[in-house]
C-alpha cells in the first residue's frame, strides 16, 4: 500500500512538472542580429518565470516575417521593419494587425584593410556610396583624401566586400546609402539582400571580416558588436550634421533620440542619417513582431510581460553584450503601445 | 560497378511452380513486397521533389519563362531575376575541378591498385576514405585561410606572366573566383575518384594482368592496355559521382567563389553557383517572386543533375560495351 503510495507521488510528480513545463511555451523566430541579446534575455526571464519558457530560432529576418504571418510561430523579429505590403499580407490572413517593438539598437561600421595606413579613415556619405557604387575606384581619390588630410593613401583599386546572404546588416547598410545618395537608390535599393553594383560577397560577418583581412585594399562593413568583439578597427562616418563621429554605443543611441522626436505609432521608423551632432548616422532598430490579437489569453499575457520586462530590466542587459539602449522617450511610448495586445 | 549491363536475376521464373500462400509462408513473397516498397520510396521521394519545386516556383515560371535562363541580372529589390550567372558557376567551377581530379585521381588509384605494395595501399585507402569523409566547411575554410592567399600571391600571379594572353587568366587577382572554387572543389572530389577507382581496378580478375603478362607486356603495358579499359565503366562511374558532388557543393563553393553573380570568361573572376546563391538567399527572400525564383533555381540545379546524370549512364553503357570486349578478347 505504502508502494503504490509512494509510485503515486512520483507519478503526479513528475505530470507535476510536465504540465507545468507544457504551461507555456512561447515560439519566436527571426532576425539573427539581435539573438544573443534575445537568448540572454529568455534565459533571464525563464530563471524568474519558471512555468514560461521562449523558444527563440534565428533564422533570419525574411524567414522570421514569413513564419510570423503563416502562423506557424508566436512572433516574429525583423531587423527591418515590415513593408506596406508585408502588412497588408498579414492582415489578409489574419483580420488583424501586427505591431511592431524595438527592442535595443545596433549600428553598422566600415571598416579597411589598406597597407601601410593605420589611422582611422573619415568617410563622407558621398564617399561610401561612391566606393558601393562602383564609381570612386581608387583609394587616393579626392572624396577619400579630401576628408583624410594627412594620411598617404595608396593610387590602388578599391576591393569593395559586402555580405552574400541576405541579412539585416546589408538591410541597414543599403537604408543608409539609399537615405544619402540619390543614384543608389534609384539603382540599387534598400533591402537585404540587393543587386550589388560592385564588388566580393563574404558569407556572414566572419566572411565579410576575412575577405578584408586577406585581400589588401579592401573595404567591407559589419555590425558594431562584431566589430568590438573581434577587435577590428573602423572607419568614422560622417553624419547629418556634418561631423565624423566613431561608432559606440552612446553615438547610437543620440541617434534614436534623435528621431524619437517623430517617432510614428507604430514605431516603423529608420534611424539611419538621424539629426543630432552626436548621432552616429548607421544606426538601426530591431524589432520584435507581436500579433495584435492572440486567441490563446495565457499566451498574451505571457508575451505582454515579457517585453514589459525586456523594456525596463532587460535593458540593463544590453550594454554588456555591446547593444545600445533604448532612449527613454521611446521605451515610454512602447510601454503604452503594449495595451494594443489583445 | 557496370551494374547496367548486369541483369539481376528476379524471383518470377521459380515464382510460377509455386502457390502465392507457399511463398508468403516461407516469407519470399513478405520481403519482396517490402523491398519494392523500399525501392519503390526512392522514386516516390523524387517525383515528390520534382512536383514541390515544379508547384513552388510557379509565379516565377510564369512570370520570367524561358528569359530565366538567358538574363543575368539578380536584384531582390527590383524582382529581376535570371539564372544565367548561376548556371554558369555551376558548371565552370564543376568543369574545373574535374579537370585537375580526374588525372590526379585516376593516376592515384592506379598506383594504388596496381602497383603500390598492398600493405601501403590499405593504409592510404584508409585516408582516402577519411578524407572522403570531411565536412565540406572544413574544406571550405581551408580554402579561406590557405587556397585563397596562395592563389592571389603565387598562382595568380603566375598564371598571368605565362598564359596571361588567353582570356582565361585575365583580370584582377583577388584570389577568390571560379578558379580557386574548382580547385577547393577538386581536393573535395579527388578521394571519391581514388577510392572508387580503386575498387573496380582491384576487382578487374587476375586472369587478364596475367594474360597480358604472359603475351609479353611489360607491367605498365598490362595495367594502361589491359586493366584499365577493362574498368573504364567503373571509373567513369566514379568521374560522375564527383561530378555530382561538384554540382551541388554549397558550403565550400560559397567561401571561396566571392558570390558575385557575374558570366566572365576570367577564371580569376568573381562568380556564384546555384547552391551557394540558394543556401544564401532563401532565409532572408521576402518577396514570393524572390523565394520562388530561388525555388526554380533548385529546379533548374535539378534538373542539369539529372541531364548529366543521364549522359554518364549513356556514357557508361557505351564504354564499358566496348572495355568489356577488349577485355574478353
Amino acid at each position: 500500500m505504502k508502494r503504490i503510495a509512494g509510485m503515486l507521488l512520483v507519478v503526479l510528480a513528475v505530470a507535476g512538472v510536465l504540465w507545468a513545463d507544457n504551461a507555456l511555451s512561447i515560439t519566436g523566430a527571426g532576425a539573427t542580429f539581435p539573438y544573443p541579446m534575445y537568448s540572454k534575455w529568455f534565459d533571464e526571464y525563464h530563471k524568474q518565470n519558471a512555468n514560461l519558457s521562449i523558444n527563440y530560432q534565428s533564422i533570419g529576418s525574411g524567414g522570421g516575417i514569413k513564419q510570423v504571418t503563416e502562423g506557424t510561430v508566436d512572433f516574429g523579429a525583423s531587423d527591418g521593419p515590415m513593408n506596406d505590403e508585408q502588412l497588408k499580407a498579414y492582415a489578409d490572413k489574419h483580420g488583424s494587425g501586427i505591431l511592431h517593438f524595438p527592442t535595443v539598437m545596433g549600428a553598422v561600421v566600415p571598416f579597411y584593410n589598406i597597407p601601410g595606413v593605420t589611422a582611422e579613415l573619415n568617410f563622407t556619405p558621398e564617399a561610401l556610396a561612391g566606393i558601393y557604387l562602383g564609381k570612386i575606384t581608387k583609394w587616393n581619390d579626392p572624396a577619400i583624401a579630401g576628408t583624410n588630410k594627412g594620411i598617404s593613401l595608396p593610387a590602388n583599386d578599391i576591393v569593395v566586400v559586402h555580405r552574400a546572404e541576405g541579412s539585416g546588416t546589408t538591410f541597414c547598410w543599403t537604408d543608409y546609402l539609399s537615405k544619402v545618395s540619390e543614384e543608389w537608390k534609384t539603382k540599387v535599393g534598400k533591402g537585404g539582400s540587393v543587386n550589388w553594383p560592385v564588388g566580393l560577397g563574404g558569407k556572414g560577418s566572419e566572411g565579410v571580416t576575412g575577405t578584408v583581412k586577406n585581400t589588401p585594399n579592401s573595404i567591407g562593413y559589419v555590425e558594431l558588436t562584431y566589430a568590438e568583439s573581434n577587435k577590428i578597427p573602423y572607419g568614422n562616418v560622417k553624419n547629418a550634421s556634418g561631423v565624423f563621429v566613431k561608432a559606440s554605443l552612446g553615438a547610437v543611441s543620440a541617434a534614436a533620440a534623435g528621431a524619437a522626436k517623430d517617432m510614428p505609432d507604430d514605431f516603423r521608423v529608420s534611424i539611419t542619417n538621424a539629426p543630432g551632432k552626436a548621432s552616429y548616422p548607421i544606426s538601426t532598430f530591431t524589432w520584435l513582431l507581436i500579433p495584435e490579437k492572440f486567441t490563446d489569453v495565457a499566451k498574451r499575457d505571457a508575451i505582454k510581460g515579457f517585453v514589459k520586462w525586456a523594456l525596463k530590466d532587460g535593458q540593463g542587459y544590453a550594454e554588456s553584450l555591446s547593444y545600445a539602449k533604448l532612449p527613454n522617450e521611446v521605451v515610454a511610448k512602447e510601454l503604452k503601445a503594449i495595451d494594443k495586445i489583445q | 560497378m557496370a551494374t547496367t549491363t548486369t541483369t539481376v536475376p528476379s524471383a518470377s521464373p521459380v515464382a510460377g511452380s509455386r502457390s502465392f500462400l507457399s511463398r508468403l509462408r516461407e516469407g519470399d513473397e513478405i520481403a519482396r513486397m517490402i523491398t519494392f516498397l523500399f525501392a519503390a520510396s526512392v522514386v516516390l521521394v523524387t517525383l515528390l521533389l520534382v512536383f514541390e519545386l515544379w508547384q513552388g516556383s510557379v509565379l516565377a515560371r510564369h512570370k520570367f519563362g524561358f528569359s530565366f535562363f538567358r538574363t543575368s541580372v539578380w536584384d531582390p529589390i527590383f524582382d529581376q531575376f535570371g539564372a544565367l550567372p548561376f548556371i554558369y558557376g555551376t558548371l565552370v567551377t564543376a568543369g574545373v575541378s574535374l579537370v585537375i581530379a580526374v588525372p590526379l585521381g585516376i593516376g592515384a588509384a592506379i598506383f594504388l591498385a596496381e602497383l603500390a605494395p598492398a600493405r601501403l595501399s590499405d593504409a592510404l585507402e584508409f585516408f582516402i576514405d577519411l578524407l572522403a569523409a570531411v565536412p565540406s566547411v572544413i574544406y571550405g575554410l581551408l580554402g579561406v585561410f590557405i587556397v585563397v592567399p596562395l592563389m592571389r600571391d603565387y598562382l595568380q600571379p603566375a598564371l598571368k606572366n605565362t598564359l596571361g594572353f588567353l582570356p582565361l587568366f585575365q583580370g584582377p587577382a583577388y584570389g577568390i573566383g571560379f578558379l580557386t572554387a574548382g580547385i577547393v572543389l577538386a581536393i573535395m572530389v579527388i578521394p571519391y575518384i581514388i577510392s572508387v577507382s580503386r575498387e573496380v581496378l582491384l576487382s578487374v580478375p587476375r586472369d587478364q594482368r596475367e594474360a597480358a603478362l604472359s603475351l609479353g607486356s611489360t607491367r605498365w603495358e598490362a595495367t594502361w592496355k589491359v586493366v584499365v579499359p577493362f574498368a573504364r565503366g567503373g571509373i567513369m562511374g566514379s568521374i560522375f559521382l564527383a561530378l555530382a558532388r561538384a554540382l551541388g557543393e554549397t558550403m565550400a563553393v560559397t567561401m571561396v567563389i566571392g558570390n558575385n553573380p557575374i558570366v566572365s570568361a576570367s577564371l580569376f573572376s568573381p562568380g556564384y553557383s546555384i547552391a551557394a546563391v540558394i543556401a544564401n538567399e532563401l532565409t532572408e527572400a521576402t518577396s514570393d517572386l524572390h523565394y520562388q525564383s530561388l525555388i526554380e533555381l533548385g529546379l533548374v540545379l535539378f534538373i542539369l543533375t539529372f541531364v548529366l546524370n543521364g549522359l554518364a549512364r549513356l556514357l557508361i553503357v557505351a564504354t564499358s560495351q566496348r572495355g568489356a570486349g577488349m577485355g574478353n578478347a
